[in-house]
């Protein structure tokens, strides 16, 4: 996705001279196509990221729109208190390009797992928080976004993706609907692959799954979730995040503040100090968020509201 | 206006505005009078509904009083406004907010003002316009690990429309600087920036004439560190170097006191 994402900006930099991209020293074979194309507004930071977002706020501050790029836990935790007091406080068009959300970066190991910052950013009220859910839509979600008032925080998967069964195209208003069933499987658009792979699987049982891919979590979608839930008996959020204020936290309260009657089971991150290593693919089967394990869940949720139902 | 005159009225302002509120941080704003009158009265001439030509970050928030009553001398704050430092419902606390005519940038926490600073300074070398930006820092903001980061950024990319300040009074919330985390002498503080790509001087932060020199406009493509030599409290002869009076808001004898000994200040 992270390829995609410099392009995009390579391609925007070339009719908007206010885009200027900063880099926490790194994108080693990433972000060189954006360097070379427009080397004057290319900025390698060092690696120094509360300074990045601090220098994004100033250069915001005067016109311009700053693009900062680093690993997502890196983008988000180390800096968190400049793009609070920054770009957040003073409403600055600062957009941080967060890479790798989840276990993008499995075997680099928990420093780099970024499973916390959605919760981060969705405490401040006025950030924008973007999980897009394949390369085009994280590309059209940065070009949609590009002139929004205002901070944006975008959590990227780190490898490329291109998920045919997903529209594509971001609309900061709506979750992405694919297919219809009997139960509503909410996933955050990172983490979308698994519940793409997991509603394919569960076809093939003949259990049938409505699945629903968030890919704006801050402003919510309330009125589209809400639409949703009240046509769902039962819905599954699916989220490679810590399960504290992330996208089950938001179905909760939403379902909570709107007295919604469905049921709701959160699957997230549980443990993120695990003893071993591994991919990403590794990671999210040991914290049982890989479609397999999502699928074993929801076919039972199914057969169970069935016999229930009896 | 002048800039003695200025940090003249400046200073009772300081206290005036200060005693009515029942609120302290008076040491610190004191220090950075001096600095302050020649910043207002000479350089940060920005026209209201303009562009700015300049920008001017107050990154020891903390001094925000010293801030209030610049503004005011420069006619952008009413004594109305003044009246309502602290006040429920008021635009203007003890850490200054960019919602206020006049302030470019909310500071309070310290270690953020230089980078945003730097961002601008930066804005200014890539669209190649002749702003140029003030960032004021307390000695005690050093202990920030950020400030180093944007010491050292803007170092490297020659930001020369970038002037920072160092207010260097020795003194911070719990003791001097000395004892907490030792920055060295002037002369060494002046030595670190140098080491990092700046050029630097060392100016007795309450000589007018000598700030006037140091913080003029200049040409040379590095940034550049003011290290203020300055007093917490100058003027106020109970006040000064008295790490109590971080704090502390003024008693009616304290007051009165303060306000003779400021009075009778050339």
């Amino acid at each position: 996705m992270r390829k995609a994402v410099i392009h995009e900006l390579t391609e925007l930099a070339r009719t908007d001279e206010r885009l200027v991209l900063l880099t926490g020293d790194l994108g080693f074979m990433v972000i060189e196509e954006f360097a070379e194309t427009h080397p004057t507004r290319f900025i390698n930071m060092g690696v120094a990221e509360a300074n990045m977002l601090g220098v994004a706020a100033g250069l915001a501050l005067e016109g311009y729109r700053p693009y900062c790029y680093s690993i997502a836990t890196f983008a988000s935790l180390r800096p968190f208190e400049q793009l609070r007091n920054g770009a957040h406080l003073h409403q600055l068009q600062v957009r941080v390009i967060a890479v790798g959300g989840g276990f993008g970066y499995g075997t680099a190991g928990i420093t780099h797992h970024a499973v916390e910052d959605v919760a981060l950013m969705r405490t401040l009220p006025h950030m924008r928080v973007i999980v897009p859910a394949d390369d085009r839509d994280a590309a059209s979600a940065v070009r949609v976004l590009h002139d929004a008032k205002g901070p944006t925080y975008f959590r990227f998967a780190k490898d490329s993706r291109v998920l045919d069964a997903l529209p594509g195209t971001f609309d900061e208003t709506r979750l992405q609907v694919v297919g219809d069933g009997d139960v509503l499987l909410l996933a955050l658009g990172t983490i979308a692959d698994e519940a793409v792979r997991a509603q394919k699987l569960l076809a093939a049982r003949g259990v049938h799954v409505r699945l629903a891919i968030a890919t704006c979590l801050a402003p919510a979608p309330v009125d589209h979730l809400v639409e949703l839930l009240r046509e769902a008996r039962s819905v599954v959020t699916l989220e490679d995040h810590v399960l504290p204020g992330g996208l089950g936290s938001l179905v909760a309260e939403v379902i909570a503040e709107r007295a919604l009657g469905c049921r709701l089971q959160r699957l997230g991150i549980e443990e993120t100090h695990s003893p071993t290593l591994g991919s990403e693919a590794f990671l999210r089967r040991r914290a049982g968020i890989d479609a397999e394990t999502v699928a074993a869940r929801l076919a039972a949720l199914v057969a169970s509201q069935y016999l229930r139902a009896s | 206006m002048d800039p003695n005159d200025f940090a003249r009225q400046l200073r009772l302002l300081i206290l005036e505005v200060s005693k009515r509120a029942g609120v302290g941080h008076i040491a610190s704003s004191l220090s950075i009078v001096d600095i302050m009158a020649v910043l207002f009265a000479l350089y940060l001439d920005n026209a209201e509904g303009e562009q700015p030509r300049t920008r001017f970050v107050l990154s020891k928030g903390h001094a925000a009083l010293a801030l209030y009553g610049a503004l005011h001398l420069c006619g952008r704050l009413t004594r109305d406004d003044l009246n309502q430092y602290c006040a429920d419902g008021s635009a203007l606390g003890v850490h200054p907010e960019h919602t206020v005519v006049g302030i470019d940038v909310s500071t309070g926490s310290l270690g953020q003002g230089l980078s945003l600073s730097a961002g601008s300074a930066l804005a200014a070398q890539i669209e190649r316009a002749p702003r140029r930006t003030y960032c004021l820092l307390s000695d005690a903001e050093l202990d920030e690990g950020s400030v180093w980061e944007a010491i050292m950024f803007a170092g490297h990319r020659r930001l020369g429309q970038l002037t920072a300040i160092v207010d260097l009074n020795g003194q911070q919330a719990l003791g001097k600087t000395s004892e907490v985390l030792d920055l060295g002498s002037a002369a060494e503080v002046a030595a670190k920036m140098t080491s990092f790509g700046w050029s630097s001087v060392v100016v007795d932060g309450h000589d007018i004439a000598a700030l006037a020199a140091a913080l003029a406009p200049s040409d040379g493509d590095a940034p550049r560190m003011i290290i203020a030599r300055t007093v917490a409290g100058h003027g106020v002869s109970f006040m000064e170097g008295q790490v109590a009076w971080h704090y502390l808001p003024l008693s009616d004898q304290q007051y009165y006191l303060a306000l003779r000994e400021l009075a009778a200040m050339a």
